[in-house]
């Protein structure tokens, strides 16, 4: 009964054809509209590099999503990702051709300040080597602040949960040093620590540490008894009750504690590297404002939002693995 | 089927006596358990019945060796109970499986913490035969419904191969179909397994469907008021006079008169 019903829609699908709206048409306007106006509308104060560039891009992309469009309805895959991603579309190309107008085009946006998109794209060009390298040095400190201080939050956690002895030590230490924001020991630190490298590892691993840690024993602390006691009637040793019952039931707390970490890691992170380490995107910001370079700092800006936001990204992607047993957990 | 069966695991002979146990609540004892004495021959089903937090499960709690009594003698076949053991099982009346473990791996608790769980895999998969769960070893816990989380508790404890199952409420919070169709195999399991049984319920009727014997408690501290012999061969039927004539008489000594 079932399959002849499926098998019927299967034969009566292809006459009708895939609906892609009208708003992937609207999309290809506002791109067209966007490159049309970046390559003739003429400019205010002085004619910008790789205007011609950022144009033909816009335009290409437009002939891309028109392209698109006309393939979609053989595809339902394409059609549903294109239908859903069209508003987006249309509010970047609008987007951008507002940007280009109230910048290059109008100058009412004052200059230095306020850069034109094709600087943005001018500085990947030539200043790359120098961004990825500060990409690099960021990731180099940033992991080895965070692994360190979710290791260490993670055991802390856990202890002082498990053990009241342990818990006795480190609560009073967790509640007057976890609260103090990493960044006011900076100063200190940087005398404190042979190397301004290794005082920065020490803060971002120090602002990863507390949340993780406070989430970690609230994890442990609030597993159900029961739990404890179906383990222990069926016996269970201590240590399979901690590796085995406690852990595992305390893991979706622990998650949000690294989600909590890292993103106290991040502006630790950028402090640290404004004000001691010489590199990193924290550093390449500071050095851009020193030279009034601001199309280097928005270039700089974008490339650490997509990191940092790539970073929350895969910690998510790796929750959800670990979690798969729970339902309707936050997406990111 | 003859040829499967196992020998049966002999039940453990429990021996109560004299026990008394206070909870402390501010410092003041609150008595739950005074001078119970109970004796549990190997192999028997006794259901314990009395008013809703007359301090049944406490006891239960006692002989499972999750918490020490404070006065009095508790005896697994003339061995002090001192602690947990697989030997004695609770089944609660929530199925507290672990939510991050699928089925099986639920099943295979125990034998996991006992270290043994790689020689002897195949007893999960037939602890899951015997619910009739096969199906869904993959499944996770909260894909089950009520009646079939507290089948896989139920593998859970029976792969351990239990001489005392001890059965807190664990009907209590299933629909009355559920109920009726989980009391028939609670029985069969018992009938096939041999292990001795304890069961803390609420329903009269349950009580006398699974138990060769009922202990009456009265209310807080629980006080031994009266031991019921039911004197009936499996499978028994709801309707039966014998059953009908002994509820009356158990509802009168819970105070309930002829409900």
């Amino acid at each position: 009964m079932s399959s002849a019903d499926l098998t019927q829609t299967q034969a009566a699908a292809p006459a009708e054809p895939i609906r892609v709206g009208w708003r992937p048409a609207l999309a290809v306007l506002a791109w067209l509209a966007a490159g049309l106006v970046t390559r003739f509308y003429p400019d205010f104060t002085r004619h910008w590099p790789l205007t011609d560039g950022v144009a033909n891009g816009e335009v290409a992309l437009a002939v891309l999503i028109g392209m698109l469009a006309l393939v979609a309805p053989r595809s339902e895959r394409l059609a549903q990702r294109l239908r859903y991603l069209a508003p987006w579309l249309i509010a970047l190309g609008l987007a951008f051709t507002l940007w280009e107008l109230l910048t290059a085009k109008l100058g009412i946006l004052p200059m230095p300040f306020f850069a034109p998109p094709q600087t943005l794209i001018a500085v990947y060009f030539n200043d790359w080597p120098r961004l990825l390298d500060s990409l690099w040095h960021s990731a180099l400190l940033l992991g080895s602040g965070v692994i360190l201080g979710a290791i260490f939050g993670f055991i802390a956690g856990v202890s002082i949960g498990w053990s009241s002895a342990i818990g006795y030590w480190l609560h009073p230490v967790l509640r007057i040093l976890g609260p103090v924001p990493s960044t006011a020991l900076l100063p200190l630190c940087f005398f404190l620590f042979p190397s301004s490298w290794s005082a920065s590892v020490f803060l971002i691993a120090l602002a990863t540490w507390f949340p993780v840690t406070v989430l970690t024993w609230s994890g442990v602390a609030s597993v159900d008894k029961a739990y404890y006691d179906v383990a222990r009637t069926l016996g269970a040793k201590p240590g399979f009750l901690i590796f085995r019952v406690a852990i595992p039931a305390a893991l979706p707390h622990v998650f949000v504690g690294l989600f909590m970490g890292l993103g106290a890691s991040f502006s630790t992170l950028v402090v640290a590297e404004m004000m001691g380490v010489k590199s990193g995107i924290g550093w390449y910001l500071q050095w851009a404002q020193g030279w009034a370079a601001y199309a280097n700092m928005y270039a700089a800006l974008l490339v650490m939002a997509l990191a940092c936001s790539g970073l929350i990204s895969a910690l998510f992607k790796v929750r959800d693995r670990l979690l798969a047993w729970q339902k309707g957990a936050v997406k990111w | 089927m003859v040829a499967l069966h196992k020998t049966p695991n002999p039940g453990l002979a429990l021996h109560i006596d004299n026990l008394s146990h206070a909870f402390h609540l501010d410092g003041t004892p609150l008595p739950v358990l005074e001078n119970v004495s109970l004796d549990v021959e190997p192999g028997e089903f006794v259901a314990l019945l009395g008013p809703s937090g007359c301090g049944k499960s406490t006891l239960l709690r006692l002989v499972a060796g999750l918490e020490p009594a404070d006065r009095g003698t508790l005896q697994g076949d003339g061995q002090p109970i001192e602690g947990p053991d697989p030997t004695r099982v609770v089944v609660f009346q929530d199925p507290t499986l672990y939510p991050w473990r699928r089925v099986w791996d639920n099943v295979a608790l125990g034998l996991q913490a006992q270290g043994v769980l790689s020689a002897q895999r195949p007893r999960v998969d037939a602890a899951l035969a015997k619910v009739h769960l096969t199906e869904f070893a993959r499944a996770w816990p909260r894909q089950l419904s009520g009646g079939m989380a507290q089948r896989v508790a139920l593998a859970r404890a029976l792969v351990n191969e239990p001489r005392l199952l001890i059965l807190d409420e664990p009907l209590g919070k299933l629909d009355s179909l559920t109920r009726i169709a989980m009391q028939k195999e609670l029985i069969e399991l018992w009938q096939r397994q041999g292990y001795t049984a304890l069961l803390v319920t609420h329903d009269v009727e349950e009580a006398l469907l699974l138990a060769n014997r009922i202990i009456v408690f009265s209310e807080r501290p629980a006080r031994i008021r009266a031991e019921i012999r039911v004197d009936r061969n499996y499978p028994r039927k709801r309707d039966d006079p014998y059953l009908v004539q002994l509820r009356g008489e158990i509802l009168g000594l819970l105070g309930l008169g002829e409900a």
